[in-house]
């Protein structure tokens, strides 16, 4: 019975919660086909961080392959490393993240490999002897199942699909392993990071998102207010990001981030297909939009057909009344 | 510089999909089909390459003859001319990229450039299957392009979870588009006028010697779960009300 890999994603060293889903999605696999579940760490000497931490959330044993060329991520160097380590000791699976970690060196993989790639897998099933998987197409107005035909498998996960793996209480041993590093003449050159003080995106119990009805960069202000009241994240549409009031890591829908929070408001958007493909699995939707055929109002829990600069100041006093009763 | 640009036609993506009743597809009649969003990136990027510093742009597609319509579009835009590798529907990404491979190994551009993702199958896969099979650099989700070095090798701008990132990667390489890489133009009356007369080269997929056998299979089709939704409150009153009773959120 063949095992189960799953890259560990991770930013220089600091461990990244998208592998948890993953490795939950591992799990549900090789409860279906068997094998045993290991993580795979790439990176320099600062990734041993990243290690230890995964080796606390139940895997088999965790592989550390360090290297000078792993010290910034790219895929270059990472897709034959992961390929030299699946080929080497045979595994059936390969799973990673479908973030923008996994989707860019997943499929380099496949490349590679010449083996098949199902991205952004939201389920899995038996059939037979046969394990199928589910992923959305069409910005999720399809599920499709899928068959993959070959070896190994690879898939990259939907992190909101799938519920984070738990801390074990114990640790698993994490073993060094020798793997060949090189990134042929490509770089990594520099990153321009949104700073906040607010959860990420994709981890976030609340998010408070705006759309073009926003209007301007500053009355951002307004959006934070009521996130602040949450410790929400914030999110925004393609309209936004393009306006330029808000970074495009912001952007909300089937070429953003896909979010399933507690509670996501919507704040002058109006729910383009696009749009909803990123938020229509959130538990509780809010929308408060001034033109009622708004077809975000289809998905939201409580739709509020209103001027947000009206209602999102009153909004945020009656929160506040409550919160202190 | 030559450039090849990989597009694919994709029903109109403002246009929400019906699923066949047996599941075996969506629904294709009287849905319009389009240049996938991206690749009319791709091929906008292209042409803005071209202008600055002269060279070749070169359309290619990978599918049924339908596609030409997609191909002249593009090449209505403004592209030099246009190759279409005929082949079945519904090869998966490791198929189409093998074909675009033998293309490129072919025409010997100095940069490809394919959407991030075709918004049908939603696979995020082609561009980089692409650079794996030809051992070329990638750089996915571009935002920027800056060349150096008198093309020798680029930074590419690429949209990330976690923000911008900006890598240097050496000519020739593979490029996917993101979003915010530009705002496609439209083709133009005269340009249409002239796409009728440009080059499109039909190669039957048969001749390139690929293995096209599937690896991934697509069974079926079905409809997501659809959301209990709908509902309106008359004021914010009554929306803390229910945020805090009902859905238990405050
Ligand atoms: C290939 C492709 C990929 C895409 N990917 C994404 C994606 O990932 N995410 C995404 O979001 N979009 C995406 N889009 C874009 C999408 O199709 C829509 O254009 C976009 O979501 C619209 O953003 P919006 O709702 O903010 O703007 P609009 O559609 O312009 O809506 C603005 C809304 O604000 C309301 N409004 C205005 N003023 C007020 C006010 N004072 N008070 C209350 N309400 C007000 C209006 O009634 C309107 O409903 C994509 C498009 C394409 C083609
Ligand atoms: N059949 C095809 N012919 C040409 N290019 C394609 C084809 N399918 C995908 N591509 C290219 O690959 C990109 C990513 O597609 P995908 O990996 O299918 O999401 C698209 O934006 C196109 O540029």
């Amino acid at each position: 019975m063949a095992d189960i890999l799953v890259v560990v994603e991770h930013q220089e060293g600091a461990f990244k919660k998208t592998t948890l889903a993953t490795i939950t999605a591992a799990k549900a696999y090789a409860g279906l086909a068997g094998g045993e579940v290991d993580a795979l760490v790439l990176g320099d000497g600062a990734a041993a961080a990243a290690a230890d931490t995964v080796a606390g959330f139940g895997v088999r044993k965790v592989l550390f392959g360090e290297g000078a060329a792993f010290a910034k991520y790219l895929a270059v160097a990472y897709a034959p490393a992961v390929a030299q380590v699946a080929r080497e000791k045979g595994y059936g699976a390969v799973f990673a993240p479908a973030s923008t970690f996994g989707k860019d060196f997943m499929p380099r993989l496949s490349g590679l490999l010449d083996a098949p790639l199902a991205s952004d897998i939201v389920g899995l099933t038996r059939d037979g002897d046969k394990v199928r998987v589910q992923r959305p197409m069409y910005a999720g107005n399809a599920i499709a199942t899928v068959e993959l035909i070959g070896s190994p498998l690879l898939f990259t996960v939907r992190q909101t699909a799938f519920d984070p793996a738990q801390g074990s209480g114990a640790k698993s041993p994490v073993e060094k392993i020798a793997v060949s590093a090189d990134a042929g003449g490509s770089a990594f050159v520099s990153r321009q990071e949104t700073k906040s003080e607010r959860p990420e995106l994709t981890e976030a119990r609340v998010i408070v998102s705006a759309g073009r009805g926003i209007k301007a960069q500053e009355n951002f202000k307004l959006v934070e207010e009521l996130a602040d009241l949450f410790h929400a994240a914030i999110g925004a549409s393609r309209a936004a990001v393009d306006a330029g009031w808000a970074p495009n890591d912001w952007q909300v829908g089937q070429t953003g981030k896909i979010v399933a929070p507690e509670l996501y408001v919507a704040l002058g958007i109006s729910g383009a297909i696009q749009h909803l493909a990123g938020m229509k699995d959130s538990k509780v939707i809010v929308a408060i939009n001034k033109d009622e055929e708004a077809p975000i109002f289809q998905v939201a829990d409580y739709g509020l057909v209103a001027d947000l600069f009206k209602a999102v100041p009153e909004l945020i006093a009656e929160i506040k009344k409550a919160k202190s009763a | 510089m030559k450039i090849l640009v990989a597009i694919k036609p994709v029903p109109n993506p403002d246009e929400k999909v019906k699923i066949r009743p047996d599941g075996s597809g969506i629904v294709l009649d009287n849905i319009k089909m389009v240049i996938n969003p991206f690749c009319e990136i791709a091929v906008e990027e292209a042409l803005r390459i071209k202008e600055k510093q002269g060279g070749e742009v070169v359309i290619l597609t990978v599918g049924p003859k339908e596609g030409e319509q997609q191909v002249r579009t593009a090449l209505a835009m403004g592209a030099d001319r246009a190759i279409q590798v005929e082949a079945e529907k519904g090869l998966d990404s490791l198929a189409v990229a093998k074909f675009l491979a033998k293309v490129v190994e072919q025409e010997k551009p100095d940069l490809v450039i394919l959407g991030k993702q075709a918004v049908d199958d939603d696979n995020n896969q082609v561009g980089q299957i692409l650079a794996a099979l030809l051992s070329w650099p990638q750089a996915t989700f571009a935002s920027k392009i800056e060349f150096l070095d008198g093309n020798k090798k680029a930074h590419v701008g690429r949209e990330t979870d976690g923000g911008i990132e900006t890598i240097e990667v050496p000519l020739p390489c593979v490029v996917t588009t993101d979003l915010r890489l530009n705002e496609p133009r439209y083709a133009s009356l005269p340009g249409i006028m002239k796409a009728k007369k440009k080059e499109l080269k039909v190669i039957p997929s048969a001749s390139l010697g690929v293995d096209a056998a599937p690896k991934v299979k697509v069974l079926s089709l079905a409809s997501p779960k659809e959301r209990a939704g709908g509902r309106k409150v008359a004021d914010v009153a009554e929306l803390v009300a229910k945020l805090k009773n009902e859905a238990k959120v405050l």
